[in-house]
């Protein structure tokens, strides 16, 4: 009980989360009866203040005190966990500004999206602090339920329907996988906790039987992260899903897989090496299992994105490649990787949510989500233009744009950890890239718009959150040395090196 | 009494027969059906492990836990089956393929 009682403090940004959750499932009850727009500005209010209270106390907690665990080792509070918060926090403050701007949740009732909105971003820091198997999977399901309720929210849609359907589908069966595989882990063990993992697999050879379980456990880690060959949900549902859902799905869910992943893998299957290094426990090659992994996700995603004519088709298989990148970062086996992780997920959020900010506004007055529909955007407006020149290009990782930064900082881990091959597999694969991403460009400037072509007007809020989203791109380099200072908190992992 | 190994076999065989399900399965219901049985054999093996294995009581409460979180996925999932069939008049995975490319 005092144990419980002495986590809470360190508990703060949840608590805040939990706290604006009821108080907006209250107050969309009472405002039932209210017309739609107050009832929906009252709402989105109270989510951008919780929101926004628990960006700024996790951005305060952020390497203050000791890394330690919570809640009878059930979460881990250390560097890892501190760096997520802010993330998960800002993607979820995007992803409300931008369903405040999106057509397809114009006249349609916010309140249950935005508590299971709160719901997930709570979930996705539990998540991202989860040392025990159990919390593991608890976290991880919180999330998937809530995100199949939010990629089904028009419940009068076809495609919204199907791409729920799908979603839960898949989702069930990779996480009833890796759950089969963390009841064998337990088998294996005797017992659920992380470290008590690392320290049974430490004694012994397990062999061939370890690896079948981390391909069952990768599995719904992969599903989480949309790594090939767990990604097939994910164009389906990206393109089903209400845009601003898809913007969420692609940065949220993704985050807090990688930092499961690299909890699971660097504290409960590897032991410290010295130096900030891991050497895995056990007898299985799980670095040969991520390797494969991020070769695979990288190069189907790269090759798929090049063939589709939806551009939110297009942004899901970027995504997958994105993911297979920030894979090869975790084959390092050293805290550089863990670092490498948090940084390009930093900057990721900026430059994917960017481009799904210009895909909403688009979508307001073309109504359409396909590539060619975007012709004559320079001159219908050249600032929407431009704004998608910059996320694109960031996106590809074309200096001095942040993307750039934040694929250095993959490159860097991975050639420091003697990994060359697969740093050459990487620039080759973002050699391709930046074919579909200027194929976007391509029909922006240069191809013609048939028919009359009215100059685009956009409010000053779709200029303010365009700002803000093209500054962290365009001034990365600036704020090079404070995004070191922060990500390298990253690396203090609880009980690692 | 019945040795672990029995146990295992048991629960092997339900995870094969869940996965074999959603593969060839095509009406949505069925595959529910199919990932309630992936869970239960993981269910199977937590108890099992837990009543072998000395002091670890870990594995019932973690299938309990499991057991709820089965629970609300298979409502979520119904819901979105019925909400879907109010818009397509049908739960036929195959026919859901608007989503394709």
């Amino acid at each position: 009980m005092s144990d419980a009682l002495q986590s809470l403090p360190r508990f703060l940004p949840e608590l805040i989360l939990m706290a604006a959750l009821a108080v907006v499932i209250v107050a969309d009850l009472l405002t039932q009866r209210r017309p739609l727009q107050n009832s929906t500005d009252l709402l989105n209010g109270i989510t951008l203040v919780g929101l926004v209270g628990a960006l700024v106390t996790s951005w305060q907690a952020l390497g203050a005190g000791e890394a330690q665990s919570l809640f009878a080792s059930m979460l881990a509070d250390d560097g890892l966990l501190g760096v997520f918060r802010p993330i998960f926090c800002l993607t979820s403050i995007v992803v409300l500004l931008l369903g405040m701007r999106s057509k397809e949740l114009e006249g349609v009732r916010l309140g249950e999206m935005l508590a299971l909105l709160l719901t997930v971003t709570a979930a996705l820091m539990w998540m991202a602090g989860s040392v025990n198997l159990v919390m593991i999977y608890l976290s991880l399901e919180t999330v998937s339920v809530a995100s199949y309720l939010m990629v089904g929210y028009l419940s009068s849609d076809r495609l919204s329907n199907e791409a729920s359907l799908k979603y839960i589908l898949f989702g069930a069966v990779s996480t009833g996988a890796m759950l089969f595989g963390l009841s064998l882990l337990y088998g294996m063990t005797g017992t659920l906790d992380l470290y008590g993992v690392r320290a049974a697999l430490a004694e012994g050879a397990f062999g061939p039987g370890l690896l079948f379980v981390l391909i069952l456990i990768a599995a719904g880690i992969g599903f989480k992260i949309a790594a090939a060959p767990f990604h097939f949900w994910c164009p389906d549902v990206y393109t089903g899903a209400p845009t601003p859902v898809t913007a969420f799905l692609s940065v949220g869910p993704k985050a807090a897989g990688f930092a499961v992943l690299i909890r699971f893998f660097y504290l409960g299957l590897a032991e410290p090496a010295g130096g900030g290094a891991i050497a895995p426990v056990g007898g299985a090659d799980w670095q040969m299992l991520l390797m494969m992994l991020a070769v695979i996700t990288m190069t189907l995603g790269n090759v798929a994105a090049l063939l589709q004519t939806n551009v939110k088709r297009l942004l899901a298989y970027s995504s997958i490649a994105h993911a297979g990148t920030m894979l090869m970062a975790a084959c390092v086996l050293s805290v550089e990787g863990v670092q490498a992780i948090a940084a390009y997920l930093a900057i990721y959020l900026f430059m994917n949510l960017g481009a799904f900010a210009v895909v909403i506004l688009a979508h307001r007055v073309t109504g359409s989500f396909e590539i060619d529909s975007y012709a004559g955007f320079w001159k219908r407006s050249p600032l929407l233009t431009v704004a998608m020149g910059i996320f694109l290009f960031s996106l590809m990782g074309i200096p001095p744009f942040a993307g750039f930064l934040a694929k250095w900082y993959v490159f860097a881990a991975v050639i420091n950890a003697g990994l060359g091959w697969l740093a050459v597999i990487g620039v080759l694969n973002a050699a391709v890239a930046a074919f579909y991403y200027v194929k976007v460009l391509r029909v922006m400037v240069i191809d013609q718009e048939i028919g009359p072509t009215p100059a685009l007007a956009f409010s000053r809020l779709d200029l303010a959150l365009l700002v803000v989203l093209v500054v962290p791109n365009v001034l990365g380099l600036l704020f090079w040395g404070s995004l070191d200072r922060v990500t390298e908190v990253s690396q203090t992992l609880l009980e690692l090196g | 009494m019945i040795p672990l190994e029995h146990y295992l076999y048991i629960s092997a065989a339900l995870f094969s027969l869940g996965v074999f399900g959603v593969l060839t399965r095509r009406n949505a219901v069925n595959v529910l059906m199919s990932i309630e049985l992936i869970f239960n054999s993981a269910n199977i093996n937590l108890v099992a492990f837990s009543r072998f294995v000395e002091g670890a009581l870990g594995g019932q409460v973690f299938a309990l836990l499991v057991i709820v979180i089965a629970a609300c996925e298979a409502a979520v999932a119904l819901a979105i089956v019925m909400s879907l069939y109010r818009v397509v008049k049908h739960v036929n995975l195959d026919d859901a393929a608007e989503l394709k490319g």
